[in-house]
């Protein structure tokens, strides 16, 4: 049997990502390493509390000698126009979570509205991955 | 802290367009999202994206316009209407050339929308948007006529 323990997005900025997925999304980290013998490489994952076997890795470009000028470049510029990957989350309740989300100040691409599938909405984390916020309809069973 | 990318503010506008399509939203209103002055954003928005503002907002109205056709039984000028799109004689004309049909012939082609419905709608919206292509791109490009083509025998797939 295969389980999915953690999935990686790419930010500009760990710091503000760790503020952004902890203090705005609620998510609890699950571990904050830096390793001063790997280029002060720092392992940064955050997850939901009620899914402790699953967690985003909020990775850091690593530029040069592991990726060259040109490539941290390019992958900035990805995740900056939005093409670095979307995230799907899902909620019990899409316009509750929507209007606090919001009062945090999280950057909502759409606000909820009905789909087939459930009521959902977009927004964006500080780097510019897009995360959609679904309530899925129990009749499809996600 | 690394500083914020450009890209990251241009796509603000894309957002804007991606949510608002159905309004009266101009290239100045994308522009103002971004937080760029009106002609720098242009360049800058073609630069990073391939495409002006014009021509993401446009096929984004004619990619909901498609949607509306496969999904709902709303007529055309509604459609036309609901997307933000003001003329329904120039919303044919564009959708028909770039969907190669003319709206109605296009909505008869699906029959059964219910089975893309599971699909998360940013998906099929950025999935489904089409290529803009200009009139004169269609054309096709005229074969060079040679002294030597012209002197070669008919080669039969003429």
């Amino acid at each position: 049997m295969i389980n999915i323990a953690n999935a990686q997005l790419w930010v500009h900025d760990q710091d503000e990502a760790l503020a952004f997925y902890t203090k705005k999304l609620d998510m609890e980290v699950r571990s904050d390493v830096t390793v001063p013998e790997m280029g002060n490489f720092r392992w940064l994952t955050v997850g939901p509390t009620n899914q402790p076997d699953f967690a985003i890795v909020l990775m850091a470009i690593p530029g040069p000698p592991l990726m060259d000028d040109a490539t941290t470049a390019q992958v900035h510029d990805l995740m900056s126009k939005g093409f670095a990957g979307t995230v799907f989350l899902t909620t019990d309740d899409c316009e509750a979570t929507y209007r606090d989300l919001k009062s945090r100040g999280v950057e909502f691409t759409e606000t909820p509205e009905q789909r087939p599938y459930g009521i959902d909405a977009g927004f964006r984390d500080p780097s510019g991955n897009q995360f959609r916020l679904t309530q899925l309809n129990v009749s499809f069973g996600g | 802290m690394p500083s914020v990318p450009p890209a990251r503010h241009l796509v603000r506008a894309k957002d804007l367009v991606d949510t608002r399509y159905h309004d009266p939203i101009t290239v100045a209103d994308m522009a103002k999202a971004a937080g760029l002055s009106r002609s720098h954003f242009s360049q800058q928005f073609h630069r990073a994206f391939g495409e002006t503002p014009h021509t993401y907002l446009l096929t984004r109205r004619l990619e909901r316009a498609a949607a509306l056709l496969r999904n709902t039984d709303r007529s055309v000028a509604d459609i036309c209407l609901a997307v933000g799109l003001q003329s329904i004689g120039s919303f044919t004309t564009s959708f028909t050339h770039t969907y190669g049909m003319p709206p109605t012939t296009y909505r008869a082609q699906f029959p059964d929308p219910a089975k893309y419905a599971l699909i998360p709608a940013c998906v099929v919206r950025a999935h489904s948007r089409p290529q803009h292509r200009t009139f004169r791109e269609d054309t096709p490009e005229p074969t060079p006529l040679t002294s030597e083509m012209s002197d070669s025998p008919p080669t039969g797939d003429l």
